[in-house]
């Protein structure tokens, strides 16, 4: 069999703490696999060593938040056959978007010595708002066994399992007992996409919310209820408001909850 | 000694466990995990919830400690024994790459032998509309087969309902009538806590002889009948099933689906824990290199938009029709197609549906409305 040209792959950093790509990383047991099947020409969090584009697959993690950013992400599109973003700050524009939700010339204004050496953008912005993206993996952080599903599903030219459903199916296969209907703690499972494994609930928390709305989330409806639990309006704006803050439905239902405060 | 009874004392319950370990099966039944009463495995009478009960409404429950110390004192939790008999994840097969071609290499791993302790008559009749689903004949699902086929049922006849229980309504309990190879009915009075014990099958009748019993007498089949009675007077909920059927497919277009679509949060929670639910997607994947690939089988749901996936979109795009689909088929659909209710008035669906929607109270709703409709052209 002729030897095949592995995939040229590069990760991306944009604005992030970097908890996405390390997944990468953290993927021990399967590390040699991948690092077999693709070749990592540009990852600069796990090697200098920098390979020219164009790139078959770039991960790209973090947000945009600065008009030099907002640029960059112009050119890695451009050197990308395959473009899959990665995370919360690159699927909804991140913990950093909650920026966008006040005026940030007062946030540089309190948080700078010097505000004029400070150039940044209004909001925080996900990736797709910029450039055409080829495949979202939502999660703060990301799930690695879903990345490795991603990547081996880019490899081999299929679809990816990524489901868009409810984070409650996967308590459910699990076995996991509801903490909402049980215990009558806040949980975002009923309107969060499924993909961490239902992490929070099998430790008996709520779920945050880190991996974003899940396909056609009643938000409005969990709401009421949690009304019912006894939370407040402005614990509602805050548990909207978290990784996932900018991202639409969250956002919307976040908005509605802080007028009524 | 097919339908004949005897008394169990509570002191020797543990031997039964220990005949149907001796006999190889694996014992799961009720037990406390994360502040609920849900199916595991059962090592001993120690295991099981003594002296615990449930409190169940829409979207709420709750474990509360009893007076007494009744092993079977609660109804069903969020656990159904669909997930022995039909697995939330299951490996079909595995397929690895052969020079051109590849080989198959089929999960034909032994399934494990199950005894049942306490499954309520509404889950015998749960595991009967599975049995209809999986193994009707044309299309028999070897894996759901080779694990019915195997189990041992000792089932309990409850002697008190629950919040959300509707079982009398759906005529499926509370006493178990068949499809048992033993069933319990325990009685609690003063000092004596004992049960009788009903033999079903002649693999029961065998599994008894190894547990100290006594006849039972007339008069102390009556006390458990009695008490069987009281719980059917005791349901929480209640489902006129009256032409069901019809009423639903008259009402497809009822306003009431868009009102319970604005509380549904299409979260699937209530196919989950329905004990008859059975649909499931397959998920086929490969490895890094493109040398293995792997077909598994998980629980899906008619409230997922992939579940109707069809080229160019999702048929049933909307909440609404994803819970009228669900619901329809439930209570009319599944009578076309599978000959009986798809309810066995559980009441897992209202108990953990997130927002404490209630399918009684659907139905309740539409049949309400009509009846009013009719009377206002009738006066």
């Amino acid at each position: 069999m002729a030897k095949v040209r592995k995939p040229k792959v590069a990760v991306w950093k944009f604005a992030s703490c970097d908890g996405c790509q390390l997944s990468l990383l953290d993927c021990e047991d399967e590390l040699l696999a991948v690092a077999g099947a693709i070749d990592i020409a540009y990852f600069l969090e796990a090697s200098r060593a920098v390979v020219e584009g164009p790139y078959d697959i770039s991960l790209v993690e973090g947000s945009i938040t600065t008009p030099h950013d907002a640029e960059r992400i112009q050119e890695v599109r451009r050197v990308s056959k395959f473009l899959i973003t990665i995370g919360a700050c690159a699927t909804a524009g991140g913990i950093q978007a909650l920026r966008n939700f006040k005026d940030v010339k007062e946030f540089i204004s309190i948080v700078y010595a010097k505000p004029a050496y400070i150039s940044t953008l209004e909001k925080s912005t996900p990736i797709a708002e910029h450039v055409k993206v080829d495949f979202e993996l939502r999660g703060c952080p990301i799930n690695k066994y879903q990345l490795i599903e991603v990547i081996s599903a880019f490899l081999n030219g299929r679809k990816p399992n990524v489901p868009s459903y409810s984070v409650c199916m996967e308590c459910k296969r699990r076995g996991t007992v509801c903490v909402m209907t049980a215990y009558g703690t806040p949980c975002l499972g009923p309107v969060t996409q499924a993909g961490c494994g239902a992490i929070c609930p099998a430790y008996h928390r709520g779920c945050y919310g880190c991996f974003g709305p899940k396909e056609t989330p009643n938000t409005a409806s969990l709401s009421a209820w949690w009304r019912k639990l006894g939370v407040t309006e402005q614990d509602l704006v805050r548990a909207f408001r978290g990784f996932n803050a900018y991202a639409e439905p969250f956002r919307k239902e976040s908005e509605v909850h802080e007028q009524k405060q | 000694m097919i339908g004949e009874q005897f008394l169990v004392e509570r002191r020797d319950l543990q031997k039964l466990l220990d005949a149907l370990q001796k006999k190889g099966y694996e014992t799961v039944g009720p037990t406390i995990r994360e502040g609920a009463i849900v199916y595991g495995p059962i090592a001993s009478v120690e295991d099981l919830p003594i002296g615990w009960t449930d409190e169940q409404d829409g979207g709420r429950y709750r474990l509360k400690r009893r007076e007494d110390s009744a092993v079977f004192g609660y109804v069903v939790g969020p656990h159904s024994w669909k997930r022995f008999l039909h697995p939330p994840v299951l490996s079909l097969w595995k397929a690895r790459r052969n020079g051109k071609g590849f080989e198959v290499v089929p999960n034909n791993a032994e399934p494990p032998q199950y005894a049942f302790i306490g499954v309520r008559s509404c889950e015998l009749h749960a595991i009967f509309i599975q049995d209809r689903v999986f193994t009707n004949g044309k299309f028999t699902d070897p894996h759901y087969q080779a694990r019915r086929q195997k189990i041992f049922i000792v089932a309990v006849n409850c002697v008190q309902a629950g919040g959300t229980c509707f079982c009398v309504s759906m005529k499926t309990g509370p006493r178990a009538t068949v499809g048992f190879d033993l069933a319990l009915t325990e009685i609690l009075e003063g000092q004596r806590h004992y049960f009788v014990a009903e033999v079903g099958t002649e693999k029961g009748a065998e599994i008894l002889r190894s547990v100290p019993t006594k006849p039972a007498q007339p008069s102390d089949i009556q006390i458990a009948e009695d008490r069987v009675a009281r719980a059917a007077r005791q349901m929480g909920r209640h489902l006129d099933t009256t032409n069901i059927r019809e009423l639903l497919y008259r009402n497809l277009e009822h306003p009431r689906w868009d009102e319970v679509a604005t509380r549904c949060l299409n979260c699937a929670n209530c196919t989950m824990v329905c004990p008859t639910c059975f649909c499931t997607t397959v998920e086929d994947v490969t490895d890094l290199t493109g040398t293995e690939a792997e077909r598994v089988r998980k629980w899906d749901s008619c409230f997922t938009l992939d579940f109707s996936y069809v080229h160019g979109g999702s048929v049933r795009a909307s909440a609404r029709a994803r819970y009228r689909q669900w619901l329809t088929h439930k209570l009319a659909s599944w009578i076309d197609q599978f000959g009986t209710s798809g309810c066995v008035g559980c009441g897992r669906c209202i108990t953990w549906c997130p927002v404490g929607i209630d399918i009684t109270e659907e139905v309740r709703a539409i049949r309400q409305s009509e009846a009013a409709q009719l009377s206002e052209r009738g006066g």
